[in-house]
């Protein structure tokens, strides 16, 4: 748990900017023979440092496959994927884990809040798994929670909250150790829309003006609002990347908008 | 991470008493079961346990166990008392002879015929009279848990009372008078022990050419009593063993040639394995049930050696506690039987023997479930 891993910032981008993801030729294979299935096909996509991308696309084109490889939980097969200047495949097991722990955060679509431990102690796993003492631990938990407008609900048990409450937790958790990549896999699609709208809303508040950057898998067009940028997926890879409307003109990154009743990419839904 | 530990493990009560039940059915039946054998075994030396006074027994080369006479020439004893650093020996008789009750019932008894001259190898305690009035015509000695049971007398009432003082008993057609009742440890058949001397005790005794059955032999302050164990081995060609070294040759025996070890092995085994059949289930079911929160934890970056240390911790609290209520309850049942013919005795090297049983069981049950965390894809969280 001590030791710390520091990615490198050797990405930077000529324009100025900087690269916290560079994914080349990504393939991922679960399974052998006849039971193999090719969940990635050669993924080539980059994430700009403080920028939220979505990544969309429909049920079982490799989404979650993909957050896992870059979230360094999930080793892929060929191909190059470097997170915050690391291949993490080089990484021994501690080392990865250490770097996960400092890095990045996570946030997912059933919570995976723990149970057993109220509000506060749950935002606070992330420090405590990096050795931060349970008191600072706990009372920087506890500043964030009032942060996500929970302040009052630190000492609550997970079950006691609403969903979106919940998520906000989660959200919490997710930033409480200052990681620089946040992944999040369908983080309102257990939500109603107004509350989604919100949990993301809340995304790009916690992330505003800092380095975070942010990788969102969603089904819902309706928070689309919120990207930056969207990948589109489709069959294990990257079709095509969009601007959103949070579109920063500033940065010059070329693209196109998606106009709203665009086909969603819930709709190509294969059964 | 280990307070997450111990508030996931107590979370689920149900699972969580599931587990410690299975501790402590197995340490509950490792304890109360090796108590009872510990307790028969100890039976089958209660007599030398009861003779605190001599170091060292001698005895016929051939003999393997208390119970088992070959009686020496009376030869032996000058030759035992003349080997250096033996402070003292004395004779001793110990034979299985059968009392007349004043109903007309025979019961067999352990006579312990004693040195007339010292009355070596006396009871523990007495509880009535006292041991010199052996000296007495007739005098024998009788333990108490013998008079209140198989050596009681009719009361004329149709009923039974406790054999007392001044009462007599016919020993092989011979009167004994009661002159005492003492305290003694029940022996492995449960007889009575009536002590008397050794000159009385070859009265009461069939006519036979040898009768002394052991020589006592209490070592010289500072000789090492396994060296005058030897001595006394070289100059009579006898066999002499320690208190200690007896005890454990009479034990052996009973190991070695009965079905007991075999069933309380069998006993203890089957608790053993269904107390471990329990906690590995439920323990590995727990740890199941929660592997979505390790998976959680694993993914945020904690180690699988945190993670491991997180299922250890869990098990050694199931284990402490119910390797604890287990061994309590043992005792519980031992103090509630102490006063019946049960045998029971929980030496600290019971508790070790249950204590490492546990521990082994919950460190299996660790191991099984720890495979699964070490195993467990990070991955498997974003799963739905
Ligand atoms: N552990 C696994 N073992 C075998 N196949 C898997 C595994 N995980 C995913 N797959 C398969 O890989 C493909 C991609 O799965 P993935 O979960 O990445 O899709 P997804 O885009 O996240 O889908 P959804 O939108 O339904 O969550 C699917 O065909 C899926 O069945
Ligand atoms: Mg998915």
């Amino acid at each position: 748990m001590t030791t710390q891993t520091h990615a490198s910032p050797s990405m930077d981008l000529p324009g100025g900017g900087s690269l916290a993801v560079r994914c080349q030729g990504v393939t991922k294979t679960y399974g052998k023979g006849d039971a193999a299935v090719r969940a990635l096909r050669g993924v080539d996509l980059d994430v700009y440092t403080g920028e939220l991308l979505m990544l969309v696309g429909p049920s079982g084109c490799g989404k979650t496959t993909l957050i896992s490889v870059i979230a360094g939980v999930l080793d892929h097969d060929e191909g190059a994927c470097r997170v915050l200047g690391e291949d993490l495949r080089d990484l021994s097991p501690n080392k990865r884990a250490a770097f996960r722990a400092r890095n990045i955060g996570f946030v997912f679509q059933a919570f995976n809040l723990i149970p057993t431990l109220t509000a506060a102690e749950n935002v606070s796993v992330p420090l405590l798994i990096q050795g931060v003492g349970r008191r600072e631990a706990m009372a920087r938990s506890r500043e964030l929670l009032a942060k996500v407008g929970l302040g009052d609900r630190t000492h609550e048990m997970p079950t006691r909250l609403s969903g979106g409450q919940q998520q906000r937790v989660a959200i919490a958790r997710g930033i409480v150790h200052n990681p620089r990549l946040l992944v999040c896999d369908e983080p309102t699609s257990a939500l109603d829309h107004k509350t989604g709208q919100r949990i993301l809303e809340l995304l790009r508040e916690v992330a505003a003006g800092t380095q975070l950057s942010l990788v969102v898998v969603t089904h819902d067009p309706r928070i689309f609002e919120f990207a930056d940028r969207i990948a589109e997926m489709d069959d294990g890879r990257v079709r095509r990347i969009a601007e959103g409307q949070h579109h920063d003109h500033s940065t010059g990154r070329g693209g196109f908008d998606i106009a709203p009743g665009d086909s969603s990419p819930g709709g190509k839904e294969q059964a | 991470m280990l307070i997450i530990a111990i508030k996931m493990l107590l979370a689920d009560k149900g699972k969580y008493f599931g587990i410690v039940l299975g501790v402590t059915l197995a340490s509950l039946v490792i304890t109360q079961q090796g108590a009872i054998f510990t307790g028969i075994m100890s039976r089958t030396f209660a007599t030398v346990t009861d003779m605190g006074d001599p170091d060292i027994w001698v005895m016929d080369t051939k003999v393997q166990y208390i119970d088992d006479i070959k009686p020496l020439q009376s030869t032996a004893l000058g030759r035992v008392r003349s080997v250096e650093g033996v402070a003292w020996a004395a004779p001793l008789y110990k034979g299985m002879l059968r009392a007349r009750l004043d109903n007309g019932e025979f019961q067999n008894c352990v006579v312990l015929g004693l040195d007339d001259a010292t009355l070596a190898g006396g009871p523990p305690s007495m509880i009535e009279g006292e041991l010199e009035f052996l000296r007495r015509s007739d005098a024998v000695i009788v333990d108490a848990i013998g008079a209140r049971t198989r050596l009681a007398q009719p009361d004329g009432m149709g009923g039974k009372r406790p054999l007392r003082v001044g009462d007599t008993i016919e020993i092989n057609d011979r009167r004994g008078v009661v002159v005492g009742i003492c305290q003694s440890m029940r022996t492995f058949q449960s007889q009575p022990v009536v002590y008397t001397t050794y000159s009385r005790a070859t009265h009461f005794a069939p006519r036979e050419r040898k009768l002394l059955s052991f020589v006592l032999v209490k070592a010289m302050q500072g000789v090492d009593h396994k060296d005058l164990c030897d001595r006394i081995e070289a100059a009579s060609g006898l066999a002499a063993y320690t208190r200690d070294q007896w005890k454990w040759k009479t034990v052996m025996f009973y190991i070695e040639n009965t079905g007991i070890p075999i069933n309380f092995g069998i006993a203890v085994s089957l608790g053993l394995l269904i107390g471990a059949v329990i906690t590995g289930f439920m323990f590995y079911s727990f740890i199941a049930d929660n592997i979505r929160y390790l998976g959680t934890l694993k993914a945020m970056g904690a180690t699988d050696a945190t993670l491991m240390n997180m299922v250890l911790v869990q098990a050694l609290i199931v284990g402490t506690i119910g390797f604890g209520l287990g061994a309590g309850l043992a005792s519980l049942f031992g103090a509630a039987v102490k006063r019946s013919p049960l045998a029971f005795l929980i030496p600290w090297q019971l508790l070790v023997v249950s204590g490492s049983a546990v521990t082994v069981i919950c460190l299996l049950a660790a191991m099984l479930s720890m495979r699964r965390v070490m195993t467990l894809e990070p991955a498997m969280v974003f799963k739905g």
